[in-house]
């Protein structure tokens, strides 16, 4: 006996597909949330690369579209329920939520997500919210006519270094290598873009200001240091897995992310994951919703042999 | 109904709404951050529960351009608890509920 036949952790994309497909097959399944369903998608501005969008969509309205769709087969969610423990390896799952009460089921599916990855610098903490940032969309428009920085070489800081031109009266791009990790297509608009600089081979190794950020300490590969004033650094080096929750001593996991098979199991019987948390290459939000889809469908299948 | 409790403040009202009686919650926000309208029912529950003990309210960023400067934000959402026209508490990002009421028990 158990509360629920499934459990899913986390409303991101990934979460909402997976409650989609379990909805619709109607098993007796909740989706915890400990925000509001949308995870990092929320945090970019418009979305070019999710198929069924020839204009795009913005990162809101396709996470109302999907709590929508999941809602009409009845999905369950209940938000504001953070997870903050797991017990996975029995027959019977315990999920345990942060006012320490207690919810089971026979199957999880962890979709728990991931979040942006910090410098660790000097600065970073004290200047959050005052010139440090993580998420453009969010913090752009307070740099109308200023000047800043946005640190990393992937899709998202490129993209993202794209985006701030409509504020910032320049951003300067600093990437620890010498070339950029983004498709090209983002690279090719970033190097045509007359607001953006690059400085390359460089690191920030402090972030200063009195009463907002003022300006960076850099150094490069070769040990050369110098200074850049900038009125905002915009953080965008990649993301860190929210496993602080999961059961690491139970579940097989690589540097910190869901190790499963190509039907999304875990190690675990009964327990899939899905998603950002799962060890793999690519990380876009249609890949994230195809994996809940096939998470809920093992699921589904575990527990019919049950 | 669920609307009424919830203030939308301006630049106009803000200081004798902070300086009230009984503690302030502002939500800082604007229509094109993703967080922050995703935290948007979540601040209306508040709202509603809290009527009589805390004055929730919600502010604009775009449509106020003097208040959030004031403040020294520069990222949303930022979520700010007054007290008699002081910051008591403070937040910046999508935090949960948990951590708001957390916050009001504080000031209240």
């Amino acid at each position: 006996m158990s509360d629920y036949q499934l459990i899913i952790v986390g409303g991101g994309p990934t979460g909402l597909t997976a409650g989609l497909y379990a909805a619709r097959a109607r098993l007796k399944c909740l989706l915890l949330e400990k925000g509001a369903p949308g995870g990092q998608v929320l945090n970019t501005d418009w979305i070019d690369n999710y198929p069924g969008f020839p204009e795009g969509v913005s990162g809101f309205e396709l996470i109302d579209r999907m709590t929508a769709q999941a809602k009409r087969f009845d999905l369950e969610i209940r938000s504001g329920a953070e997870v903050t423990g797991m017990d996975l390896a029995g027959p019977v799952k315990i999920i345990t939520l942060e006012d320490k009460s207690t919810l089971t089921a026979r199957a999880v599916i962890l979709a728990t997500g991931a979040r942006p990855n910090k410098l660790n610098v000097p600065g970073e903490r004290e200047l959050a919210g005052k010139g440090v940032s993580y998420c453009a969309t969010c913090d752009g428009p307070f740099y109308r006519d200023l000047e800043i920085a946005v640190i990393g070489g992937g899709n998202t800081a490129i993209q993202e270094a794209v985006y701030l031109t409509r504020f910032a009266r320049k951003v300067t791009v600093i990437h620890r290598r010498g070339e950029l990790r983004a498709t090209r297509i983002v690279q090719e608009q970033a190097f045509a873009n007359k607001k953006i600089e690059f400085i390359w081979n460089s690191q920030v190794t402090a972030i200063e200001g009195n009463k907002g950020v003022e300006r960076l300490r850099l150094r490069d590969n070769e040990g050369q240091e110098a200074t850049l004033a900038v009125q905002g650094i915009f953080i965008l080096i990649g993301i860190i897995p929210n496993n602080e929750m999961l059961p690491a001593e139970q579940l097989e996991m690589t540097e910190g992310f869901l190790t499963t098979d190509r039907e999304m199991r875990t190690n675990l019987p009964g327990v899939m994951g899905a998603g950002d948390i799962c060890y793999k290459e690519v990380r876009q939000v249609v890949n994230g919703a195809g994996e809940g889809a096939v998470a809920a469908m093992s699921a589904e299948h575990y527990l019919a042999g049950q | 109904m669920a609307g009424d409790n919830l203030k939308h403040l301006s630049d106009a009202d803000f200081e004798a709404t902070i300086n009230g009686a009984i503690p302030t919650l502002v939500d800082f926000w604007a229509p094109w951050c993703g967080p922050c309208k995703a935290i948007g029912p979540m601040i209306e529950e508040l709202a509603n529960e809290y009527a009589g003990k805390v004055v929730v309210g919600k502010m604009n960023v775009d449509e106020n351009p003097s208040t959030p400067g004031k403040f020294g934000i520069r990222a949303i959402p930022t979520i700010i608890i007054f007290k008699g026209g002081k910051v008591v508490d403070q937040v910046t990002g999508a935090v949960g509920k948990t951590q708001l009421v957390a916050m009001l028990g504080k000031a209240l």
